[in-house]
């Protein structure tokens, strides 16, 4: 842990962020709105990381648990007039207990069966929120009333803050003794237990901070748009850019997942002019990353590092 | 009168659903690949039926087929684009290749669905019916379609088990499901067999493909949800189980069938993954899945 403050990664994320920081006093606010977006994503990205990367989990459902956060919130707050932070609170609060409902009896399968059951997840989080429409808003979403701040530079900065601080925790939380067992147990769960490792302990310690920081998020980013809808967090395309996001960036890096999260929201920004081909190009680009480079941007950049 | 409804349109849906999850089990079953491009292979056979028969007016029997034909291009393509180099690559650890053939795959798919979107809209698309007009069946109007489309699904899952249990191609794939690497100490090529796989898959998806397009049409919005319900399917079954996702398909289609007419279509699916939740708690390989 002490040898990262040391590390040259410490140093340009440091530097990456310094230069996040001053970005409003000089671009639009068209940018700041652009990366806000892409900040709560790749808090997204790192939260899914830390399940999938190091447990080894593939998890179809961080739509689920980023849903479950952001409906909470929303509903809380359009329905009953709960104010803002509250509402915040709440959503990743539930987030986690749903996060815990879920891992119950998802964390008794494996593989193909886990994925499987958290995309059954979010199939079913989607079908309550058509069928409850009363309180949800249904297929058209939920217009919340209130928001954080007006200020596109404030928001820039809470995003931006609330992503570096995550980064830190889910980070440090993966370079502990807890992400090392995680790791082991990815890799060769008969073996981890072997050695005494309570495995599915971690794993739903994982499942809970993963849902905690996808809630979280989820819940600020309601109050962000201004509007809850399946489209924009529950839909299974949100948990393909999220899945994208961390293989793209780099599996087992978690801050790679952030940066696969950023890229992937900007370049989808720059495409926009080529229409609906956007997302097939993006996609490409990603093929190509998981044929060519499977340790993604970070992978592939740590690994020169260490090679050197 | 409700009850025929009910048994008549739940066995079509199931009969469709079974011939859909047949081909994503079969390769699962073989090579152990999930092939997350499943729903936009089969969007893509419907469009090209719908393309075909509907644009170039080539009719009806020769838009099925270009359909049929353009699925085993996708799913060849499939194959040798995403599924073996990924197989076959030496920078991805093996016990991450499942992982790494779901992301390429689900890439893949949503590759091919923009590209429908992109030339032929997000717009429904109804494939002309083969056989048209109404018949009435113990008191209830039905479609020739519909009966068409059961018909055919269970002939060519017929054709299948034939196949597999009856000629030699058929025995070199189940002998590889067993064990692959047997299979090349008798001399077999690996490769070989999983080409044959991929193209009885091809076919089998684009036959659904154009079936369900002729029979509750489709759009590029589909792709998702066709890939959710055969991975439903094939799971509720046990993976690589054919016999448990014929099983559970029908279980799936009847209860949203059932669910459709007794309570509310809006409530179509829920009782069927409510379902699957509970199998997978109480069975967590599935209904006929092996360990």
């Amino acid at each position: 842990m002490s040898a990262f403050f040391t590390s040259r990664l410490f140093f340009i994320s440091l530097a990456l962020v310094i230069i996040a920081a001053t970005l409003p006093l000089y671009v639009s606010g068209y940018v700041l709105g652009l990366l806000t977006v892409a900040f709560y994503f790749g808090v997204f990205a790192m939260a899914w990381d830390l399940l999938f990367g190091f447990a080894g989990e593939v998890n179809f459902g961080p739509t689920f648990l980023i849903g479950v956060g952001a409906y909470t919130a929303g509903i809380l707050n359009a329905q009953f007039g709960w104010s803002v932070y509250p509402c915040i609170v709440l959503g990743a609060l539930a987030s986690v207990i749903a996060g815990l409902v879920l891992a119950l009896p998802a964390l008794r399968v494996r593989g193909p069966y886990f994925g499987l059951t958290t995309l059954v997840a979010v199939l079913m989080l989607q079908n309550f929120i058509v069928v409850f429409a009363d309180l949800t808003g249904g297929e058209i979403g939920l217009t919340i009333p209130d928001v954080i701040s007006i200020n596109a530079g404030t928001n820039y900065w809470i995003a931006l803050g609330f992503m570096t601080i995550s980064a830190a925790i889910l980070y440090g939380l993966s370079q502990s003794p807890i992400g090392l067992v995680l790791q082991a147990s990815g890799q060769d769960p008969v073996q981890a237990g072997a050695l005494g490792f309570n495995i599915v302990k971690h794993k739903l310690a994982a499942f809970v901070v993963s849902a905690f920081f996808s809630g979280l998020s989820g819940a600020l980013l309601v109050f962000y748009f201004g509007t809850a809808s399946v489209g924009t967090v529950v839909d299974v395309a949100v948990g393909v850019n999220v899945i994208v996001s961390a293989v793209l960036g780099g599996r087992r890096t978690v801050l790679g997942a952030a940066l696969g999260a950023i890229f992937l929201i900007v370049a989808g920004e720059f495409l926009r002019p080529t229409g609906e081909l956007a997302t097939f190009i993006v996609s490409a680009v990603a093929l190509l990353v998981v044929l060519f480079f499977p340790g993604g941007f970070l992978g592939a950049a740590l690994s020169r590092e260490a090679r050197s | 009168m409700r009850v025929f409804q009910i048994l008549i349109d739940g066995f079509a849906i199931s009969a469709l659903y079974a011939l859909g999850a047949t081909g994503f089990t079969l390769i699962f079953g073989v090579s152990g690949v999930l092939n997350l491009s499943h729903g936009a292979i089969m969007v893509a056979a419907a469009v090209a039926a719908w393309a075909a028969a509907s644009i170039l007016n080539v009719g009806t029997y020769v838009g099925a087929l270009v359909g049929v034909g353009v699925a085993l291009l996708t799913a060849f393509a499939t194959y040798f684009a995403v599924v073996k180099p990924i197989q076959d690559s030496r920078r991805i650890p093996n016990e991450e290749k499942e992982i790494f053939v779901l992301t390429g795959t689900l890439l893949w798919g949503i590759m091919i669905q923009e590209l429908i979107a992109y030339f032929f809209t997000n717009n429904a698309k109804t494939v002309l019916p083969i056989v048209e007009g109404v018949v009435e069946i113990l008191g209830v109007r039905t479609p020739k379609n519909e009966i068409f489309t059961a018909i055919t699904c269970c002939l060519v899952i017929a054709l299948l088990w034939l196949l597999v249990n009856r000629t030699r191609t058929g025995k070199a794939v189940l002998a590889a499901s067993m064990n692959p690497r047997g299979v090349t100490l008798l001399g077999l090529e690996l490769t070989n067999i999983y080409i044959v796989v991929w193209a009885i898959y091809g076919i089998l998806a684009g036959i659904a493909g154009v079936l369900l397009g002729m029979f509750l049409g489709v759009s590029s919005y589909s792709v998702g949800p066709l890939t959710a319900s055969a991975f439903s399917i094939v799971v509720l079954g046990g993976l690589g189980s054919v016999s448990g996702s014929l099983i559970a398909a029908f279980v799936v289609g009847y209860l949203e069938t059932l669910t459709a007419y007794l309570v509310s279509p809006a409530y179509r699916t829920i009782p069927a993954l409510l379902l699957l939740v509970f199998v997978m708690y109480i069975r967590p390989q599935g209904l006929l899945g092996r360990r």
